[in-house]
């Protein structure tokens, strides 16, 4: 098979659409056209029956029933719906939300803005490996905390948060718990009952679907509210109101369902690809740190450090392949990551990292391809490094009084 | 983000990689930047009596615009004598390279560096000449960056 490139190994930053769900899309453009609520036609029937089967496809890849699938624009949507409408619905039970440190900027923002209008909110702080330690979230709950909202697995590190548990302790104290869990469906077990879900963002173009869709999951029994963010004709149970994408809604249904049947293969086939590639750099080259926790880990991603080399360097070396860098250089604001700050990750190697991110598509020919040119990239560039001529010097770089600017 | 040209070109043959010998008196060396803010440059000038600028070398941890602004750094300042080099501007750098608005403190850096080696090479001189013209500079740069 001879090597197509450019590679992608960015699959946390979206997909490719699964031929087979393009495919499954299709006769919703132009034959079954219909508005799904449109009752009075067959056009709109077929369109909505359309949209009931994607609904329990969505379902059953998380365990839940089709009628608590809120279908929406995206999981930044979802994540705003779920925090901003749980919150102002229980504002006079409490004001107290918690959430954690390294959450997707869609949760963390949302908080921010709430904190104007009044609420209080924790940022938990995260272990070294990544994850949430549940005695750190049971600390943090107040008789006023109403709603707990913690990530199923980090787009970043990939590491993955023990759900279950944080679950237990947010019901203990009868809280609401919204999981953003979009980078763990369908590539890990996520059951919302077994881990007291309330709330769940999910979104397609992070498993194989089109991008412009996503789902909120709103527990039935007990039954959870909240406020509608976005007003109109009262669609989706009154929660969300707008004519619903229903290509799209098509297409998230087929991608969950093709997630549903191939996740276990898939999930074995990934980590084997994976660890190649980890073992194949890692051997090769010195001084390089996994971020994130090794055992409680997203299959397909490999977030690691090269020291004395800076990621975008690397980055724009490894110019036939697609992947990112918790560099400030690669970031508009010019800081570093954030999620590598909360783990404990220095600066200066924050600015070394670079993130895989393993997928459906991804071959051994490509991963060993990559491999090669990684190895040879961090050499080429440590020769360039004034920081790795000092260590091989033997310079302990924590000793100098450098001059930031 | 999209490379310029010149960019990409020293990032992929960059000019005078290396370094001189620090204690050599002919050598002045810069070091700026920070590891924690992504940018590190040692530039080393090697400088003729004359006060001529006869080669210079350097070692970047950062970005391409990094890499580029410190490797365009050392080809322009050969054979520029001592006040030419430290004329030149960042924002000579920023032109030349084509740099975006975000990498413009790249080009800062370098412009830095430049000023840093030769201050470097006129304090290890002023040492030797304080120390007497028989003695060899005991002065020998430690490893501080500075901050021009």
């Amino acid at each position: 098979m001879t090597l197509k490139l450019p590679i992608y190994m960015d699959n946390h930053a979206t997909t490719p659409v699964d031929p087979r769900v393009v495919e499954a899309m299709l006769p919703y453009f132009t034959e079954i056209f219909g508005n799904a609520a449109s009752r009075s036609h067959s056009f709109g029937w077929t369109a909505e029956k359309a949209v009931e089967l994607a609904r329990d496809q969505v379902g059953a890849l998380i365990g839940a029933s089709g009628k608590e699938i809120v279908w929406t624009s995206g999981a930044t949507e979802s994540d705003n719906l779920a925090i901003k409408g749980a919150a102002e619905f229980n504002r006079d039970r409490g004001n107290h939300i918690i959430t954690a440190q390294t959450e997707h900027k869609a949760v963390l923002d949302t908080c921010k803005r709430l904190e104007k209008d009044g609420f209080e909110v924790t940022y938990l702080p995260v272990e070294q490996d990544g994850r949430v330690n549940p005695a750190t979230l049971r600390a943090a709950m107040t008789d006023k905390t109403i709603l707990v909202s913690i990530m199923l697995a980090n787009n970043e590190i990939g590491c993955v948060n023990p759900i279950e548990e944080l679950g237990a302790i947010v019901k203990e104290r009868g809280a609401l718990f919204h999981v953003d869990a979009v980078q763990g469906v369908g590539k890990i077990p996520f059951d919302v009952n077994a881990a007291r879900v309330d709330l769940a963002s999910l979104s397609a173009h992070k498993m194989y679907g089109p991008k412009g869709i996503g789902a909120l999951y709103v527990r039935r029994k007990p039954r959870v509210r909240i406020t509608a963010q976005i007003d109109g004709g009262g669609h989706e149970r009154g929660m969300r109101s707008g004519t619903l994408n229903v290509p799209s809604i098509v297409g998230f249904g087929k991608a969950a369902e093709l997630c549903s049947a191939e996740m276990v293969s898939e999930g074995k086939r990934l980590l084997a690809l994976r660890e190649r590639l980890r073992e194949g750099i890692q051997s090769q080259v010195t001084d390089t740190f996994v971020n994130g926790s090794m055992e409680h880990r997203l299959p397909g991603n490999l977030n690691i450090s090269f020291a004395y080399v800076e990621g975008e360097a690397m980055l724009m070396g490894l110019k036939d392949v697609a992947v990112s860098s918790g560099s400030a250089c690669t970031s508009a604001s010019l800081e570093p990551s954030y999620v590598l700050r909360a783990v404990g990750v220095e600066e200066e190697m924050a600015h070394t990292s670079i993130r895989f991110g393993l997928g459906r598509f991804n071959t051994e020919e490509e991963v060993d391809y990559v491999t090669k040119l990684v190895v040879g990239k961090v050499n080429k560039l440590r020769e360039l490094s004034p920081l790795y001529e000092m260590a091989q010097q033997g310079i302990d770089l924590k000793s100098i009084q450098w001059a930031a600017h | 983000m999209a490379y310029s040209e010149k960019v990409i070109e020293h990032y992929e043959n960059p000019r005078n990689v290396g370094s001189f010998d620090k204690d050599d008196p002919s050598v002045g060396t810069g070091l700026v930047g920070a590891p924690a803010c992504g940018d590190v440059m040692k530039l080393q000038l090697k400088i003729s009596e004359a006060g001529i600028i006869e080669d210079a070398k350097f070692k970047t941890f950062g970005c391409g615009s990094a890499i580029a602004s410190s490797s365009l750094a050392t080809e322009w300042v050969k054979g520029m004598t001592i006040d030419q080099a430290m004329d030149i501007k960042n924002t000579q750098i920023v032109e030349e390279l084509n740099l975006p608005p975000v990498k413009i403190h790249c080009s800062v850096l370098a412009e830095d560096a430049i000023k840093g080696a030769i201050a470097d090479y006129k304090a290890k001189r002023a040492a030797k000449a304080a120390t007497g013209p028989a003695a060899t500079t005991t002065a020998a740069t430690p490893a501080t960056a500075k901050a021009v």
